[in-house]
């Protein structure tokens, strides 16, 4: 099965066969994912563009390793995902790891938060600047096994098989991991709507205001 | 509503997924009609998701992709120029 469009496919070939200049058309519309993957992962603006810059050049070096048994985004996303990785191995202290570790075996609190209002205001709510911020600021604490895997699923939109694959875990657990990264992020953000939650706009709310 | 409220919830994420037995489906969705609390638990994780899928959650710093070019020109002239010495020498 062709899973590579055909497009990034000629460029591949076309790449590899001398035609150098050509790589930055092919990574040209992965560029923001690249970077958006290193920086959820990494926290850090400084890092996450160095960290994209190492993994276009590892890409380029390594191009005819790639089989095309993939989408060459998830391709990509995946040498992404291995960088942040090592960059964040390389920060952390052995005791950090061990904690997050545990974390899988816990039975935490994975339960959601219920909230009245969110209903009644979600156009409004999600147009503000300010909860985006909150949900970057959410998915940085999410410990690091549950983003990982929130980041490739629901930010970089690889289906489960891919998730697994990038990850080196399996698809029973990727399904396990991303419910709880879900729901810690629901739980973050519900108290912050809830706080922010605009007036009601109904008769009487714009009579008395 | 025969399902148990912590039940649905344990399938929130499955369900946003649209990864469900038919049968389960059908249980959470009429536990849905009837329950507020659970559907608005519900929407609240979708809107998560919106929230993430959204372009400006995430932003590129100014001059990135100018200085990722560059900085990837430099790179292939000089992993070219490794290649052709091997080749010549």
């Amino acid at each position: 099965m062709q899973v590579v469009s055909q497009n990034d496919a000629d460029l591949i070939q076309r790449i590899l066969a001398g035609e150098s200049a050509l790589f930055h058309e092919l990574i040209r519309p992965y560029e923001k994912m690249v970077y958006v993957t290193l920086f959820a992962m990494l926290r850090n603006e400084a890092e996450a563009e160095d960290g994209a810059q190492d993994v276009m050049i590892s890409a380029f070096r390594h191009l005819k390793s790639f089989r095309g048994e993939s989408k060459f985004s998830t391709w990509l996303v995946t040498i992404a995902m291995n960088e942040g990785r090592r960059r964040l191995r390389k920060a952390k202290t052995a005791a950090e790891d061990s904690i997050e570790t545990s974390l899988e075996e816990r039975e935490g609190d994975f339960t959601p938060t219920f909230l009245t209002d969110w209903r009644e205001i979600p156009s409004e709510a999600l147009e503000r600047k300010e909860l985006r911020g909150k949900l970057r600021e959410a998915v940085d604490r999410l410990p690091t096994i549950y983003r990982e895997v929130f980041v490739l699923r629901d930010l970089e939109e690889l289906n489960q098989e891919e998730t697994a694959a990038a990850l080196g875990i399996t698809v029973g657990t990727v399904k396990v991991r991303l419910h709880r990264a879900r729901i810690m992020l629901q739980k973050s953000l519900v108290p912050y709507l809830k706080q922010n939650a605009p007036a009601r706009k109904g008769f009487f709310g714009r009579m008395f205001q | 509503m025969k399902l148990p409220c912590k039940q649905v919830w344990e399938h929130i994420s499955e369900y946003l997924d649209k990864d469900l037995d038919a049968e389960l489906l059908v249980d959470i969705e009429k536990h849905l009609e009837n329950c507020e609390v659970c559907s608005a638990i519900l929407d609240s994780t979708r809107n998560v998701l919106v929230l993430t899928a959204d372009e400006r959650t995430y932003e590129l710093p100014v001059g990135y992709s100018d200085r990722l070019h560059e900085k990837l020109e430099d790179a292939i002239r000089d992993i070219r120029k490794i290649e052709s010495d091997d080749r010549s020498g």
